[in-house]
Parts: structure tokens; C-alpha cells; sequence
């Protein structure tokens, strides 16, 4: 990008500056630090120069928006076009309280809706069973039967909005009552938009939302995927998360290549299943955390895009542009909300959300001040919103594409990034790779060793967190918190146990045994779980003929 | 004679599966020098004081980030009850609202360590309120 004997004499001058300006300044005014580190233990130097990004092709490397390796954005024209989807993860109580706070949501701008189930759901346990005692509707919304879905979407036109739903061990059987409620709005299939998270090798390595053991959610990750292929375009069958990584304690380089790897693992699965690359990678999608290390997580999200893209095209031999499109969603990252003086919170998540607008997200969702106290109230989660609006209408930063590209910092630390990442990638592939990673308990390790560093450092006061451990203060801000009423559980086993009294049980009992048989015979289920619950046939009770084929996850204990 | 080094049992009832802190704590008490033993995720109160007893543990550290905390914290209180069991330190941590810690206190837990508590300081607590044992 620059000429040999430019970068000669900027390296010339670089030393001389290194050696009289800099040395006089600092005699009265120490650094404040001997050494300046990124949240992953990058140095960062005192200020960079074309001499760090020399071996740098323009075109090579970053080429135009919207064309490979897609460094500057997937998109032509980024958000000049479109602003980014703004979506608010959502759900607590019953069904009628999310639905309500949907419609909420939807009057107040936002473009897209996001579900958060409750743990008895996440877990595969109906609202009733004795594991679900004091979490129903807890920290998302509570599951059981088609009839809470449809309570859940009442009024809500599925052909018009798109829905994320944050589901991993039993992605079929939400996806499957999704499909019914369209089905009895009359939208058709290939009509329906949105995204499950399915992606089961995140929550072995970080999340431990786990039901089965790992080959076998797995192959149900994979049904859901061929499935969508097959018959539901719209839809994104798997948002291949590193927020998770991220949020158990991972670095950004850790989050970047513990994602990119598992991608990798996926692609290979279906590749095995027999389907063409471009028959389902266009649909592939990302989920990333924004962290408090601005530049870093620029950085990361540019380095994901370019290794993506060079990964499907040079690797797997994808033909289709859109096949090498990284798409993602982007979360404000949870951990690095306090606790103490909530309101300072608003100020991290503007940084964090500013993160993922300059590294080009397509969608995002901006963390309420007061999560680190309850689920968001009202007023929280209207800020939160507030929060990317003003990013996007008021600071002009969406007015042009990836503004930060051919910053000498950011293409180093971007270049720095992706090298590291690879470094993590190739162990793992010398391993045996991600499952085999998983087996070993490596990536878990990995992950807790970096949290605890990270505690370390805070303790220690090496990283300071404002008021936490500097700038503390007596005074209590009072924030308004939502308080879930335990009569929702109540209410929501009542309905449960209506549904079970109401629906044809004989019916109900033959599709299970149809699922226990075909689970046995390894074929894709997505066709009788949908089968399953029209019938009403539970969640708990699906999962429970798939734990007794499959068998259960047995954690492996790692500190 | 060699002191008996303080044995802690790191739990997490409920289904939430957040354990950074879990283990964060479980990592720092080790650090201090004293024999830690973690369950893992989703353990029901029976099992928690099922450990305890089996481990014949002088401390029990429960955390809980889901918002089941009322529910669960005093089912387990009342088991080590009904086992006998009266000289085990309890203390708590995760997202606990502030209202919800007086009444927590008074069925037995002795702190609750919100988000952001340097490991120091649960280090130091767990040190000055073990049960003092041959």
C-alpha cells in the first residue's frame, strides 16, 4: 500500500522521534503505565504508523463494501442504506405479559423481536416439573405447549415482523410450534423470517444450557439447519454465538476463534449430511458480544468478517457471495454492567453499541442499565432503545461505510486479531477438533483461566472499573426494578395442566412413539416434532423421549 | 499440629447456568489455601446438603444469578436444619435484590455478595467466619 522508501523514512523518522521528542517529554511526565495492554494482552504501542500496516494489500485485504473478503462491511452501502435491525432480547412471566410487551416494543420503533425463554424451557422441563420449582417465567417466558406460543405471538403477523428466538437445546420443538402458529395464521413457511440460536457447541464450551450429550445435539442442530434449507429461506437455522464464549469470561481473540471455529465444525457436519455449501451457508449467522475494549472489539468484528469469508471461499469452495457473508448480531456485553451506580451503565453500552456500529453489525441488541440488579424495567429497556437511535440519527456515523478502515491502529490490531485467532484455531484442529476440544475440557479451562485473570485484574486494581473499584461512592442510586409476581407460576402450570386434559391423548402418544422410533433410526425429526406439537404434546414430554434415546449431558467440572 | 484447612462447598441451585462468578470464587478460596469442592450447575437442595454432609464441609457458598433465590435459599436452610447440621457457614452471591437480603439474612445465610465484590474480600470473610474445628 505504500512505497518501500516512504516506509524507509518513516521508520527513520520513528526512531529519531523515539529518541529526542519522546524522551523529553516523558522525563517530567511519566506513561501511566510501563506497558499498554487490549483486554486479550495485545500491547498496544504508544501510536502507529503506516510502518504497521506495510505488507498491507489495499485490495487484498480489505477491498470494497459490500465485496470480499468483506472486510469493510457485507453490504454495499451499509447503513447509509439501512440502519442496523434494533432488537431488544425480551421475555419474562407468561405468555400474555411478553406478548404485551412485544406489542410495546413494536409501537415504540423497534424492527424486529427477539424472545427470551425461561430456564425450565431452555432445559426441556415443562413449568410443572419439580426442576422448574421458582424459575417459571424467571428470566424469560415460559414455554410448554403450543398454546403459550400462541398466546405468546397472539396478534402478532408473522409474514411482517422477523423473530429471534434465543433457544438452543430444543431449537426443533420451538421452531416447530413458530411453524404451527404460521401455519394458523396462514403464512406460509418459506414466508416465515427470523432466527434460533441453536448452536449447542457454544453452550457445551461456555453457556452449559445442555440437555443431551454432545454428538447428538448436534445432529438435532443439524436437522433444524437441513430443514430450513429445505423449506424455510427466510430463516436463519443457527446464530453461531461467541457472546456466550465472551460472557464466561473469554477474551476477544478467544471469542473470535472459539466462534469461528465451531462455525467451521458446523459447515463440516452438514457437508457430511451431503448438502452443497451454498445450499445452506448463505443462511449461516453470527452473534458477537461488544465488550469495553473499543478498538479491540472493532477489530474483532472485522477480523470475523475477513477469516469468514476466506474461510467458505478458500476452504470449503462456496461460490455464492452471500455464502461468504459473515451476518451479525451484536450484544452489549452483560458482565461489564455494574452493579453499583447503575446509571453509569447507559455510558458503557453507548460505547459498546458505538463498537458494533463502526465494526458493522447488522443487528443489535443495547443492554439495560439495570440488568446487573434484575431483569430491565420499562424505563431501562426505553433507554437501552434511546441509546442506538441517538447512534443512528444523531451522531452521523451511519452516514458512511466503515469510517475506521485504513486507521493505522485499527488495521494492525484488525490484522492482530485475526493472526491470533488462527493460532487458537489450529490447536483446536490439531486437537481432533471443537467436540473433540470439548471432550478434553480444554476450551472450558481456557475460558475459566481467562475469567479468573480478568477478576485478578480488577481485584488488584490493574484494570479499573468505575465504581467498582475506583471512584466508589456511599450514596445508593435507587432504580426502579421489576419484580416477577410468583403467581405466574401458578397461573402457568393451570394452563399447562388444561392442556394436557383437553387434547386427543391417545393421539399424543402415538407421535411420541413415532419420534422415540425415528430418533433411533438417526433421521431428521424436524418433521414429527411439528407433527408433535399440533398435537399439544409438551415440550417436557418431546425432550423426555429424546433423553431417554439419546441420554443426558453429565457436566464435566472445570474451575 | 497441622491446622485442618477450611473446607468450602461452592453450589449453584436452580437452572441458570452462569458460573463465572461460581467458579471465580471457588478458584480464589483455593488460592487462599482452603480444600474447595464445586458442584456444578443445577443441583436441587437435596443434593447441595447431600454434598455438604458427605464432604463434611465447615462453609457453603450458594450462588444464584435466575431470580429462584427466594424459593431455593430456603428450602436449603431448612434441610440443614432438619439434617442437624448447624455449625456450617453459609453465604450467598449472585443477582440478589437489595430488599430481598434482610430476610435471607434471618433464615440463617450470613452474607450475600453482590456483583463486583473484589474475591478478597469473600476470602477474608470466609477466613474470620468458619467454624473453628479440630
Amino acid at each position: 500500500m505504500f512505497d518501500k522508501e516512504k516506509i524507509n523514512k518513516i521508520i527513520e523518522e520513528r526512531k529519531r522521534w523515539e529518541s529526542t521528542t519522546v524522551p523529553k517529554w516523558i522525563e517530567n511526565r511519566p506513561e501511566r503505565e510501563k506497558e499498554f495492554h487490549t483486554i486479550s494482552g495485545i500491547p498496544v504501542k504508544r501510536v502507529y504508523t503506516p510502518e504497521d500496516i506495510k505488507d498491507m494489500d489495499y485490495m487484498r485485504d480489505l477491498g470494497f463494501p459490500g465485496e470480499y473478503p468483506f472486510t469493510r462491511g457485507i453490504h454495499a452501502t451499509m447503513y447509509r442504506g439501512r440502519i442496523w435491525t434494533m432488537r431488544q432480547f425480551s421475555g419474562f412471566g407468561t405468555a400474555e405479559q411478553t406478548n404485551q410487551r412485544f406489542k410495546y416494543l413494536l409501537k415504540e420503533g423497534e424492527t424486529g423481536l427477539s424472545i427470551a425463554f425461561d430456564y425450565p424451557t431452555i432445559m426441556g422441563y415443562d413449568s410443572d416439573h419439580p426442576m422448574a420449582r421458582g424459575e417459571v417465567g424467571r428470566c424469560g417466558v415460559a414455554v410448554s405447549s403450543l398454546k403459550d406460543m400462541e398466546i405468546l405471538l397472539d396478534g402478532i403477523p408473522l409474514d411482517k415482523v422477523t423473530t429471534s428466538m434465543t433457544i438452543n437445546g430444543p431449537t426443533a420443538m420451538i421452531l416447530a410450534m413458530y411453524i404451527a402458529v404460521g401455519d394458523k395464521q396462514g403464512v406460509p413457511r418459506e414466508k416465515l423470517g427470523g432466527t434460533v440460536q441453536n448452536d449447542m457447541l457454544k453452550e457445551f464450551i461456555a453457556q452449559k444450557l445442555v440437555i443431551f450429550p454432545p454428538r447428538p445435539s448436534v445432529k438435532l442442530v443439524c436437522d433444524v439447519i437441513e430443514f430450513c434449507a429445505k423449506y424455510m429461506p427466510k430463516w436463519n437455522p443457527i446464530s453461531i454465538s461467541g457472546y456466550h464464549i465472551r460472557e464466561a469470561g473469554a477474551n476477544a481473540v478467544q471469542e473470535l476463534a472459539f466462534t469461528i471455529a465451531d462455525g467451521i465444525t458446523y459447515v463440516e457436519e452438514m457437508l457430511k449430511r451431503g448438502l452443497k455449501v451454498d445450499d445452506f451457508a448463505p443462511r449461516l449467522s453470527f452473534f458477537f458480544a461488544s465488550h469495553n475494549n473499543f478498538f479491540e472489539e472493532i477489530a474483532k468484528f472485522r477480523a470475523a468478517r475477513r477469516m469468514w469469508a476466506k474461510i467458505m471461499k478458500e476452504r470449503f469452495g462456496a461460490k455464492n457471495p452471500r455464502s461468504m457473508w459473515m451476518r451479525m448480531h451484536v450484544q452489549t456485553s452483560g458482565c461489564t454492567l455494574t452493579a453499583q451506580q447503575p446509571l453509569n451503565n447507559i455510558v458503557r453500552v453507548t460505547l459498546q453499541a458505538l463498537a458494533a456500529v463502526l465494526g458493522g453489525t447488522q443487528s443489535l441488541h443495547t443492554n439495560s442499565f439495570d440488568e446487573a440488579l434484575c431483569l430491565p424495567s420499562e424505563l431501562a429497556v426505553r433507554v437501552a432503545l434511546r441509546t442506538q437511535q441517538i447512534i443512528a440519527h444523531e451522531s452521523g456515523v451511519a452516514d458512511v461505510v466503515d469510517p475506521l478502515g485504513g486507521s493505522y491502529y485499527v488495521e494492525w490490531l484488525t490484522n492482530e486479531m485475526e493472526e491470533r485467532a488462527w493460532e487458537y484455531i489450529h490447536k483446536i484442529e490439531d486437537m481432533g477438533g471443537v467436540i473433540e476440544a470439548i471432550e478434553k475440557g480444554w476450551l472450558q479451562q481456557e475460558i475459566a483461566n481467562s475469567a479468573y485473570k480478568y477478576q485478578r485484574e480488577i481485584d488488584t486494581k490493574r484494570r479499573i472499573i468505575v465504581g467498582v473499584n475506583e471512584y466508589t461512592t456511599e450514596e445508593h442510586e435507587e432504580v426502579p426494578l421489576l419484580r416477577i409476581d410468583p403467581k405466574v407460576e401458578e397461573e402457568q402450570i393451570a394452563r399447562l395442566q388444561r392442556v394436557r386434559q383437553e387434547r386427543d391423548n391417545r393421539k399424543v402418544k402415538q407421535i411420541l412413539q413415532k419420534l422415540h422410533d425415528e430418533a433411533e433410526k438417526g433421521v431428521n425429526l424436524m418433521p414429527t416434532i411439528i407433527e408433535a406439537v399440533k398435537a399439544y404434546a409438551t415440550l417436557g414430554e418431546i425432550c423426555d423421549v429424546l433423553r431417554e434415546v439419546y441420554g443426558v449431558y453429565k457436566e464435566m467440572i472445570i474451575i | 499440629m497441622a491446622e485442618r484447612k477450611i473446607r468450602v462447598l461452592i453450589a449453584k441451585p436452580g437452572l441458570d447456568s452462569h458460573d463465572r462468578g461460581a467458579k471465580i470464587v471457588a478458584r480464589a478460596l483455593r488460592d487462599a489455601g482452603m480444600e474447595v469442592i464445586y458442584t456444578g450447575l443445577r443441583q436441587t437442595p437435596e443434593q447441595i446438603v447431600e454434598t455438604a454432609i458427605q464432604e463434611d464441609v465447615d462453609v457453603i457458598g450458594l450462588s444464584i444469578l435466575s431470580g429462584a433465590h427466594m424459593t431455593l435459599f430456603p428450602r436449603i436452610m431448612q434441610l440443614l436444619k432438619e439434617k442437624g447440621i448447624k455449625d456450617v457457614l453459609v453465604f450467598a452471591g449472585g443477582i440478589i435484590p437489595d430488599e430481598d437480603v434482610p430476610k435471607l439474612k434471618e433464615i440463617g445465610i450470613k452474607e450475600i455478595f453482590g456483583p463486583g465484590t473484589p474475591t478478597d474480600v469473600i476470602v477474608k470473610f470466609v477466613k474470620e467466619n468458619a467454624p473453628k474445628r479440630a
